[in-house]
């Protein structure tokens, strides 16, 4: 059953205000916009205080990352990839190594394919807990987001003892990883996610049995079931919506047919129900990350060994691989020509859809102060929309 | 929506009486990981300069720059990479890759500056707090960018090498010359120490992309035996490589060996250069050894017309009389040689000069001479008895081989010396059926030899000998000759220089011999040389200046009689050089 606040309007129904009426008024949200989903800015038509219209605007944060790797050898694109998307560069360099180990017929190392899933769950945990605390924050709960902050800080030391880095890990690189677990560190990993999952608790009990919670988000940004594949919706977006999809079972990609776990699924498809997805898949991150901690093998080598760097060439070909980050489908399409250069590298993030096509459309008939919230609800990171 | 829903939110009250999370001061209680990429540190001492990691940096944060104190020598560039932190994204390639291992991060992370020049810097040249520092990003175990193992190398077994003169080395397949060139990173760093400065990234670049065209092309613009010295040249690139600061050097040698064996000769003119034209000039050379040959090579692609007087009857000096065919086969050494002489290089055998003609008929007959006339005459033991028939000269049994004649050494022979003559003598004795002692007045580790050279003798069966002082020759009385040495230890005598041998007080050896060859060195034969010439003789050596130009300015000399390398590459370079600069004074640009 559907609970929309807004009454629904057909995509192709695109209202065109009059401005010169003296009806409306023209607000800029952003280009620092308020649900820390960083650079971009939406150009809202107001009546009274709900929006009539909205343009999505991008650009303020191009850094032409495509053209670039275009200039740079196979392997100095590695530290370059992570940048892409900020809050989870690990899809970033996940999706660009496999695109090339299939290209070049490179079979990684079981042990730095569980590596590699450790490091993706990881950071799934990380970029939901730094979503949660600028959902409840969008909702007016600056408390959550203190608490998710240092849970996330604290999946971030993790990193940092991993990888050696807290923000880009540049850990996964073709071939496999950069290092073995250093010696405590899983230990570290599970008595992190103890003091995350009793953290995630508190939160849900204060975040969804709350009464402004419920008032504000439950029927805010309702997604018809109809648009998701009309506009490529993927991810918590989609699952929330009915949609029983998840590249890590439908793909099957790294360790995950060998983990069990089943993709979580909703129905109301409003801001309310995919919180609520979200929060149920941090928990089931962290009993993820548990599983491969026990199965995680503790010999073998964790990179294959790959051609000198500075001569790779990878035989011309080209592929497209996906995995499923916080958001929905993250992918790179890579084009070889041979060369020691890629010839074209395009990233796909699930935020091009997600903060322009839906968030355009579900804006309609909402209240301005709760454009923050939607927008958070759809979980966008707008470096990921501009490459 | 419930009661629940009210009350629930209170909830976070809880949390008002803990502990906070955040700290006060997190700047200095904070240390990064003992993994963390913090900033640069660099073991300037072990770093070679290669700048390999001036090579990966995507964002081109790494320069290497002169710094104080160091200067260029075998191997090191003396050059240390300079990081610039406002282009560094901390992604540690270059510490992945450094082949020396000497770059690292420090787990340190603050820095605070006003000046934003400071955050260039090198590290370990200029001082910062975190040199030194035992935490921070290290390459992990088991983890490399490059491959630092040598792509072995297809070679006959001893127990088989030994039993004939058929050529050990067997040479890279097309795959693995390719993986081996892969290996380099081009640094460049071995051009420096090779005497002929060959462009050594070029041609391993050309291998690696199978263009052996040009790869031959660059050869020959400053080495005309490649067959040759991708063999037998001592290889002071390698040693210089930068790959070898941490693992195998690039088979530098080997892949020269395999642009030249893989171009069949009737295709060199393809990629080589030709004279232009004809500039009337003519040259004479005496010695048709590789730095006679190389100067006639350059001489000839520069238009002069060039005739070599040589006394033996066949091309190639020491590398066809000297050098033993196991390692050098003749037909490889007659492919350089070809090349040289279908330019229009004439080479006339039996030619002794000083005998038929004198130098100084060359030297009014042509614009210009060139002197490469080695080292032809071995020295002598120098003991008492040293004049016995059984006491032999190793040169001379090693062109004796060459002439494929029977050399009548014996069952038991004993090879005195411990540099590259005397092994390939000991092994050409062993591939003749003799048991062979090497005798040397020092250690092993002080033989001037090849490692690689002493191993495989061994390993063919000489036994070695080590600091044994010769005393005498003795007569045995049965066709034999006894060699007697004293045992000897090794002095330090002056703190600093090499240990010498001092004999131990009756620890006397005689040994009963067939032949005794003696391999300890050769000097020159400079009777040709007349006083008529005016050519400045010194110390057994013609005086010459850097271009090789003795005191006559038509005569010019090189080689192993002039040079202190005394190798064939090194011949070769002075060769080169020569005939740049008679070039020049015969009104060429010396290019
Ligand atoms: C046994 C042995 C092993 C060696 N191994 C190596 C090795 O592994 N690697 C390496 O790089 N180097 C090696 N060398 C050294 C190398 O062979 C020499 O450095 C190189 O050949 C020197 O070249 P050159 O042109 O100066 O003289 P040579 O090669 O000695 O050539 C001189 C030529 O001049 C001729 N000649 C002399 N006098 C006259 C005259 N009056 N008239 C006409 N012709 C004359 C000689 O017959 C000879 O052909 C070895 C040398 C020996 C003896
Ligand atoms: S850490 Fe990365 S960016 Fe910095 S100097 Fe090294 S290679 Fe360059």
């Amino acid at each position: 059953m559907s609970r929309p606040k807004t009454p629904y309007v057909a995509p192709e129904e695109r209202a065109v205000p009059d401005l010169d009426s003296g009806k409306y008024l023209v607000m800029w949200q952003g280009p620092n916009h308020p649900g820390i989903t960083g650079n971009m800015s939406l150009r809202l038509v107001i009546e009274g205080d709900s929006v009539v219209d909205c343009e999505t605007h991008v650009g303020y944060l191009h850094r032409g990352f495509e053209k670039l790797m275009e200039r740079r050898l196979w392997m100095q694109n590695f530290p370059l990839v992570c940048r892409i998307a900020v809050p989870e560069p690990d899809f970033n360099e996940y999706c660009y190594a496999a695109a090339l180990e299939e290209l070049a017929g490179i079979e990684v190392p079981d042990k730095a394919v569980w590596l590699r899933t450790l490091s993706l769950e990881m950071i799934r945990l990380a970029s939901f807990l730094m979503w949660i605390g600028g959902q409840a924050g969008a909702f007016g709960h600056g408390t959550i987001a203190q608490w998710s902050v240092t849970m996330r800080d604290y999946v971030l030391d993790l990193f940092e003892e991993l990888s050696g880095g807290r923000i880009y890990h540049m850990y996964i690189i073709p071939g496999g990883v950069r290092a073995d677990v250093p010696p405590g560190f899983l230990r570290h990993v599970l008595e992190t996610m103890t003091v995350v999952e009793q953290n995630l608790k508190d939160i849900e009990l204060v975040m969804f049995h709350n009464a402004v919670m419920k008032m504000r988000a439950v029927g805010l940004g309702y997604i018809p079931p109809d648009w998701v594949d009309r506009y490529g919706i993927t991810g918590p977006n989609a699952r929330a919506a009915g949609f029983k999809r998840d590249l890590r079972k439908d793909r099957g990609y790294l360790a995950y047919p060998r983990l069990s776990f089943e993709p979580v699924v909703g129905a109301e498809s409003d801001a309310f129900e995919r919180a609520r997805l979200r929060l149920a898949e941090m928990f089931q991150g962290i009993d993820l990350i548990r599983q491969i901690v026990d199965f995680l093998p503790s010999e073998g080598p964790f990179r294959e060994r790959l051609p000198n760097p500075l001569h790779w060439k990878i035989p011309a070909g080209e592929t497209y691989v996906a995995a499923e980050c916080t958001r929905g489908e993250y992918g790179f399409y890579v084009v070889s020509d041979g060369g020691d250069k890629p010839r074209r590298v395009a990233v796909r993030g699930p935020s091009y859809t997600h903060a322009v096509s839906v968030m355009e459309r579900l804006v309609r008939g909402v209240n301005i102060a709760d454009v923050a919230g939607l927008m958070v609800s759809l979980h966008t990171y707008p470096p990921e929309i501009e490459r | 929506m419930d009661i629940k829903d009210i009350i629930a939110p209170f909830a976070v009250w809880k949390r008002a009486f803990e502990k906070p999370f955040t700290v006060r001061k997190p700047i200095d209680e904070r240390p990064g990981a003992p993994r963390y990429r913090g900033f640069h540190i660099n073991d300037a001492d072990t770093c070679v300069g290669c700048g390999t990691c001036e090579s990966i940096c995507m964002n081109k944060a790494i320069d290497l720059v002169p710094v104080e104190g160091r200067s260029p020598s075998g191997g090191d560039s003396g050059l240390r990479p300079r990081v610039d932190y406002g282009r560094c994204c901390w992604c540690a390639l270059c510490v992945d890759i450094c082949p020396s291992g000497s770059l690292g991060m420090s787990n340190e992370y603050l820095w605070i500056d006003s000046d934003p020049e400071v955050f260039r810097y090198v590290p370990g040249v200029d001082p910062k707090p975190w040199d030194g520092a035992e935490l921070g990003y290290r390459r992990a175990e088991g983890y490399r960018l490059l491959d630092m193992e040598r792509v072995p190398m297809p070679e006959l077994s001893h127990a088989e090498g030994v039993k004939s003169f058929l050529e050990l080395v067997k040479g890279y397949s097309r795959e693995q010359a390719e993986r081996e060139a892969d290996r380099c990173v081009a640094c460049g760093v071995c051009v420096a120490s090779c005497p002929a400065h060959m462009d050594i990234p070029g041609y391993i670049n050309a291998v690696r992309g199978g263009d052996l065209e040009t790869g031959l092309r660059l050869l020959y613009e400053t080495n005309p035996f490649p067959e040759a010295c991708g063999r037998i040249c001592t290889r002071a690139c390698e040693s210089a490589c930068a790959i070898g600061s941490g693992g195998d050097p690039v088979a530098i040698r080997w892949l020269k060996r395999y642009i030249a064996d893989q171009v069949e000769l009737a295709d060199y003119g393809k990629s080589l250069p030709r004279a232009e034209s004809a500039t009337g000039r003519k040259v004479a050379v005496v010695g048709a050894g590789p730095g006679g040959l190389s100067a006639a090579y350059y001489l000839a692609l520069l238009g002069h017309k060039v005739t070599v007087f040589e006394k033996d009857e066949a091309p190639g000096g020491m590398l066809r009389y000297g050098i033993p065919e196991y390692r050098l086969p003749y037909p490889a050494l007659d492919k350089d040689v070809d090349y040289i002489r279908s330019l229009g290089v004439e080479i006339r055998h039996g030619a002794t000069v000083g005998k038929d003609p004198a130098l100084a008929k060359l030297r009014e007959d042509f614009d210009a001479v060139y002197l490469s006339t080695g080292l032809p005459s071995a020295y002598r033991l120098d003991v008492p008895g040293d004049e016995h028939p059984r006491v032999l000269d190793g040169v001379a049994v090693l062109a004796a081989a060459t002439r494929g004649e029977e050399l009548g050494l014996g069952r038991r022979v004993a090879v005195v010396g411990g540099g590259n003559v005397a092994m390939d003598a000991a092994r050409t004795a062993l591939r003749r059926g003799c048991e062979v002692d090497i005798v040397y007045r020092r250690r092993q580790v002080d033989m001037p030899a090849d490692p690689e050279e002493i191993r495989e003798a061994k390993a063919e069966g000489a036994r070695l000998i080590e600091r044994a002082i010769p005393l005498r020759v003795e007569d045995s009385g049965d066709g034999g000759a006894r060699f007697v040495w004293n045992e000897a230890e090794m002095v330090q005598k002056e703190p600093g220089k090499r240990p010498v041998p001092e004999p131990i007080p009756g620890a006397v050896v005689t040994e009963r011999y067939d032949s005794i060859i003696a391999a300890i060195g050769q000097g020159p034969e400079l009777s040709y040389i007349t006083e008529a010439d005016g050519v400045e003789v010194r110390r057994m050596k013609p005086v010459t200046d850097r271009t090789g130009r003795t005191s006559v300015p038509t005569v010019f000399a090189g080689g192993d009689l002039v040079n202190e390398k005394k190798d064939a590459i090194s011949a070769i370079a002075d060769g080169h050089r020569a005939a740049r600069a008679i070039d020049r004074i015969l009104g060429g640009r010396g290019d």
